[in-house]
């Protein structure tokens, strides 16, 4: 904490930017650091699936069905001889999307939303707030789940619907961030110099919101990935013969006995996945917002 | 205190029907017709017309949700399309299984986390430290329905210790709680160490150690105490994951709670059932936020005067 204050002390000493000073306190978190090269190298090795595996996820192998992992194929082959692991790496390319995307939805819905009612204030802060209120009374899978229920179960419907749902958080929490920001003297100023609202709002406030947003994002997006993965495997997401991590699990679950390595690998992959990404969110906590740390 | 509670009894009031209104809208835009599909395929055009008139779908939309809520207060959440069962009591006889499973679950996550997280806060050792808060962040990245999975292959497939799917004895309950409870565990344990690291270095510890207290006696009286209440909080917010988590556990493991009713109906698209089940939970949700406020209220006065 000493070593934070005193990075923070410096930084504004020597008029260091946000991005410059959380990359130096970043790279002296280990645990930081682990989950950006972890997350790094899942990454890569998922855009770059169609040059690192021998090919389609899709196409059968009847000469190697329900194999155990072997030297050949490192995470076994499914009752159709697909490689697991060419499997894994495609489905990647499906679950990190869909989550990506749906953090960006719920990011771009939520600053919108809680920018607005948190600057303007009065009317639109109590009927938008209201509105969080009601969003915020559903537990998020079970808002996800009627959106899924109306507009029928695939992968885009998730997306929408894990946007959605993440949006009321993203909102309350950056409305709270514009509460304390807009009531600062530079504001203030800015008013005094005949700076618009949207002026003010997108290059006075927003950039003070984007730390906890980034932060924020970042875990959520560990969040995403489980909701992707878990709704697949319930039948309600990616929908067989798609590679997806949960779909994949769905398809190994009717092979449990004979073919563990169908269960295992995908579940490792998400929960790999999730886990650099909770360190790195942790990391860029501590890095650009220790008041935050748990 | 009554008035904490009379204020916070009547913010639930538009929250409610802000839930009912949702619920009711979703129906609504929801594609299909739910009168075809409840008559079936060899209904003719004419006959789902009629019927539409009779159970009033043709109403205005506003007539329509002041019907569905006067419903609802009277206890009347719709007829299921498949089979015309009432889905107040498909939901009733399946709730008791969620609870049971949501309780324990709980008791598991409190029980495992707030002690994770005081040995992790107050252990001399580094190496207890170090693990208790690794194994918490485990527990927030591992998907509940792998975790599930896996606990099936070794303890249900390879050593036969309970049942693969669909058990009910306490025996079989313990696998889906401890899936369960290990996400809000890590929380919690998170949690209860940086609130006691906060606590410990408090004046009135510090003078407790000064007038000669033993350690025993300042972490129970003065730290664990104190260190609570912000946990307390997190417990009831908590219990929105464990009905989440609840869908998903329920599924693998093949139990009849409400979770599984859920992906079922959607499954089926039988949206009278979803709607039911979307709207029950949701109240409960409200409702148990609620008295985690007032629980909060009464450990900490200073909040009923905000």
């Amino acid at each position: 904490m000493t070593e934070l204050q005193v990075g923070s002390a410096e930084r504004a000493a020597a008029g260091e930017s946000l991005w410059r000073s959380a990359w130096r306190t970043l790279r002296h978190h280990p645990a930081g650091m682990m989950g950006l090269v972890g997350f790094s190298l899942v990454l890569l090795l998922v855009v770059l699936a169609p040059v690192v595996t021998p090919g389609d996820p899709t196409s059968m192998n009847l000469g190697h069905l329900l194999e155990p992992p072997s030297r050949l194929h490192l995470f076994g082959t499914d009752d159709l001889g697909r490689d697991i692991l060419t499997r894994v790496l495609w489905g990647g390319r499906e679950s990190l999307r869909v989550a990506l995307i749906a953090v960006v939805v719920a990011a771009i819905g939520g600053v919108s939303l809680g920018l607005t009612a948190g600057y303007f204030g009065g009317r639109a802060d109590s009927i938008l707030m209201r509105l969080v209120d009601v969003l915020l009374a559903f537990p998020t899978i079970l808002l996800v789940l009627s959106i899924v229920a109306a507009l029928g179960p695939n992968l885009g419907t998730v997306l929408i619907a894990i946007g959605l749902s993440f949006i009321p958080n993203v909102a309350r929490f950056v409305r709270g961030t514009v509460l304390v920001t807009k009531n600062c003297e530079y504001i203030t100023a800015a008013h005094l110099l005949g700076a618009t609202h949207t002026y003010v709002m997108l290059t006075q406030i927003l950039p003070n919101i984007l730390a906890p947003l980034i932060i924020y994002s970042t875990l959520g997006l560990g969040s995403a990935i489980m909701l992707t993965a878990g709704l697949s495997y319930l039948g309600l997401g990616a929908q067989p013969p798609s590679p997806e991590w949960g779909a994949m699990l769905n398809y190994g679950r009717d092979y449990l006995r004979d073919a563990w390595w169908m269960s295992v690998f995908p579940g490792l992959a998400i929960f790999a996945c999730v886990l650099f990404i909770n360190l790195l969110g942790d990391g860029l906590r501590d890095a650009m917002d220790p008041k935050l740390r748990v | 205190m009554v008035m904490y509670t009379a204020r916070r009894l009547l913010i639930l009031i538009p929250i409610l029907l802000g839930v009912t209104f949702l619920t009711f809208a979703i129906a609504q835009v929801t594609p299909g017709d739910p009168v075809a599909l409840m008559l079936g395929v060899s209904a003719t055009p004419e006959r789902v017309e009629q019927v539409r008139e009779q159970l009033g779908y043709n109403d205005p939309f506003l007539i329509q949700y002041g019907r569905y809520v006067w419903n609802v207060l009277h206890g009347d959440l719709g007829k299921s399309v498949r089979g015309q069962t009432d889905v107040l009591d498909e939901i009733l006889a399946r709730f008791p299984s969620t609870v049971e499973l949501t309780v324990v679950a709980m008791l598991l996550a409190v029980l495992g986390g707030v002690g994770a997280g005081l040995i992790a806060a107050i252990s001399r050792r580094r190496g207890a430290q170090t693990a208790t808060m690794v194994a918490a962040l485990v527990g927030l990245s591992i998907p509940n329905f792998w975790l599930a999975i896996l606990l099936i292959l070794v303890f249900g497939v390879r050593l036969h210790w309970v049942a693969v799917a669909g058990g009910e004895g306490f025996k079989d309950l313990i696998l889906p709680a401890l899936c369960l409870a290990l996400a809000p565990a890590a929380v919690l344990a998170r949690l209860t160490r940086s609130s006691i690291l906060e606590v410990i270095r408090e004046d009135y510890v510090r003078t407790a150690q000064a007038k000669g207290l033993g350690r025993r006696a300042i972490v129970m009286i003065h730290v664990l105490r104190n260190s609570m209440i912000p946990v307390v909080t997190v417990i009831g917010l908590q219990f929105a994951g464990l009905l989440g988590g609840a869908v998903f556990i329920e599924n693998v493991f093949a139990r009849p709670g409400i979770g599984r009713f859920a992906v079922s109906a959607i499954a089926a698209r039988d949206y009278p059932q979803v709607q039911g089940v979307v709207l029950f939970t949701a109240t409960i949700y409200v409702l148990f936020n609620l008295a985690v406020d007032l629980v909060y209220g009464w450990l900490d006065p200073r909040i009923r005067y905000d």
